[in-house]
């Protein structure tokens, strides 16, 4: 049985851990603190915890306001909140001014479930991925979030972190080691690469496993960090296999999808295919019934390859000819 | 507070005005109007009250301001460098390529500039953002923020009067510049936003109404303000926006212009006069 953990209550433990070892910490919640697992640190360390209310774009200027006193705040509520509602107080009141923030938003993508279209965020990784001075991770377990969330709080910049509500199983160790910008390279493939980030990344792995029993030489890439992107490691797979398919639980516009299809097309063009949201909204459901209507599966990821492997052999045969 | 101290004062705010009109007819764009409006305040602030050095402008005890009217930049540069933060020569290249003087402050490149505003609404939850985190460290930092009164339409301005009084964030005090005009007319036409004090005091503040122009209200005003413990304070200050500049006064379209030359020449001559 994998075993399953949550990345929100992996932050409420790391924020204890990061709170004690340093007094500049300061975290910031907008009403959701037993959702986002803030909580735990507002209980710890009442003094160093504000909850400004139901007031997203105030939670965000506050912290730029702390982080411009030499603070190291944690601003937390759900993703689509976070990024959508206070999208232009991030944007002048952190990003511009370079302000050390670390948003740390739960309940991103659509696995948020029950509460529908209007707060599943399927658009934040585009909404961050576009200011300068934004750097965006999404890690792919509870312990590569944990990683992110203590080197986060080392890191001098604005930082953006999405976590989800549903637990997800595990993939790395315990002491698994995180490095902003910096892709994990979980295997070299010739016939195609999956570049994933998130949920996404185990059900790369579950699909490239079948795919090797079919023959296949396929290459896994956990993308955790979306920007900076580490684009030597999106071209050499995309030299290596000729082929390469994204997924994300965001939609295929602005996100990871498209960060990889920038490079490779500017760089080393070869046969993409996409797997995410398809410009369409959210909507209510169990996760595994959203994952599955949505084609967020690892049924998709292997229809999508063999799309993109049908592509390279359609372009080498065009070569072939044309020559 | 000596008669003598009162009239240095003034001349410093003279100056102020001169330097703003300088700065934007060299610019040849930028915000007159709110610029001139606010001077007096902001001289009281930089030249009476605000602890400060211009050498260590990182000093961890310095009090901070944060023109949330981010606009009114001109204002704020013209204090920054006549107390020593940057060489007055840099006002000749306000909005030009490469000069520390954008077109509205960002802290990442004037020395002085605390925050980066000039989207309107935000510099209230920032000024309680840097309030707070003076107080976690047991500073003596008072934090001044200036609000325009087309600016408090935003609604984060009222989700942050609402955290400095839940938090009773007493080391602020916010300032009002009650010009009575926003770019598309009158606050009274464009959207009425009276009644003011009442509305403050509503939302938990302390409200001290003055003549944003009368340089001994803004001393006694702010100094006042120190004293008011477990809550913050707001000073409504009646402006006229234009203030200082007879064809400029209480007129709707310099919000956002600059003067012309022929302008510049007979608002030089009638501040020199001491008008």
């Amino acid at each position: 049985m994998t075993k399953m953990l949550g990345t929100r209550d992996v932050y409420g433990d790391v924020l204890i851990e990061l709170g004690v070892a340093n007094r500049d910490i300061v975290v910031l919640d907008a009403d959701l603190s037993s959702s986002t697992r803030t909580a735990k640190f507002a209980k710890r360390f009442p003094e160093r915890f504000f909850n400004v209310g139901v007031s997203e774009q105030d939670l965000m200027g506050t912290s730029a306001g702390l982080a411009s006193a030499g603070k190291i705040p944690f601003a937390s509520t759900f993703a689509v909140f976070a990024t959508g509602r206070a999208w232009e107080q991030v944007r002048q009141s952190i990003c511009l001014p370079k302000m050390n923030v670390k948003i740390v938003a739960t309940h991103g993508g659509i696995t948020v479930g029950e509460d529908g279209a209007s707060h599943q965020s399927t658009e934040d990784i585009a909404l961050m991925r576009v200011l300068p001075n934004m750097t965006v991770i999404i890690p792919a377990d509870g312990y590569e979030a944990g990683a992110a969330i203590r080197l986060a709080a080392n890191f001098r910049g604005p930082v953006y972190i999405r976590l989800s509500r549903d637990k997800f199983p595990v993939i790395y160790p315990e002491n698994c080691e995180f490095e902003i910008g910096k892709a994990k390279v979980h295997s070299i493939g010739e016939d195609v690469t999956l570049i994933s980030c998130g949920l996404m990344v185990h059900l790369s792995l579950e699909a490239a496993d079948d795919l090797r029993r079919e023959g296949l030489s396929v290459g896994v890439i956990n993308m955790s960090t979306i920007k900076p992107l580490d684009s030597n490691a999106v071209l050499n797979a995309a030299r290596v296999s000729g082929a390469i398919v994204t997924a994300e639980e965001h939609s295929v516009i602005g996100g990871l999808g498209s960060a990889v299809a920038e490079v490779i097309s500017e760089n080393e063009p070869v046969p993409l295919k996409r797997i995410g949201i398809n410009d369409r909204f959210g909507m209510s459901g169990r996760a595994t019934e959203l994952l599955e209507y949505f084609g967020l599966t690892k049924n998709a990821i292997k229809e999508a390859v063999y799309h993109v492997m049908k592509l390279k052999s359609d372009k080498r045969q065009d070569l072939r000819l044309s020559n | 507070m000596a008669k003598v101290e009162i009239e240095k004062l003034k001349e410093i705010a003279r100056q102020i005005r001169i330097d703003i009109l300088t700065m934007l007819v060299e610019a040849g764009s930028g915000h007159s109007g709110g610029s001139l409006s606010a001077a007096d305040i902001i001289t009281v602030l930089y030249f009476y009250k605000m602890r400060y050095d211009p050498k260590n402008p990182k000093w961890e005890e310095r009090d901070k301001f944060v023109l949330s009217k981010g606009h009114a930049a001109p204002a704020l540069y013209a204090v920054l460098g006549r107390a020593g933060y940057f060489d007055t020569g840099h006002f000749h290249t306000l909005r030009k390529m490469g000069s520390i003087l954008r077109g509205h402050p960002n802290s990442a490149v004037t020395p002085g500039v605390e925050v980066c505003t000039g989207s309107l609404g935000q510099g209230l939850s920032q000024a309680n953002g840097l309030a707070l985190s003076a107080r976690l460290d047991k500073r003596p930092t008072r934090v001044y923020v200036m609000h325009g009164d087309g600016e408090i339409d935003e609604g984060q301005i009222w989700e942050a009067a609402m955290t400095s009084a839940h938090y009773k964030i007493d080391n602020l005090c916010a300032i009002l510049d009650n010009n009575g005009l926003q770019i598309d007319g009158p606050n009274k036409e464009v959207k009425d936003t009276d009644p003011l004090v009442g509305k403050w005091r509503m939302f938990g503040w302390h409200v001290i109404e003055i003549n944003g122009h009368n340089i001994e209200e803004i001393i006694s005003a702010l100094d006042k303000a120190e004293e008011i413990k477990g809550k913050p304070t707001m000073i409504i200050a009646h402006t006229v926006k234009g203030k200082g500049v007879s064809f400029m006064e209480n007129k709707v379209e310099y919000h956002g212009v600059a003067p012309t030359r022929d302008e510049f020449e007979r608002a030089m001559k009638e501040l020199s006069e001491g008008n």
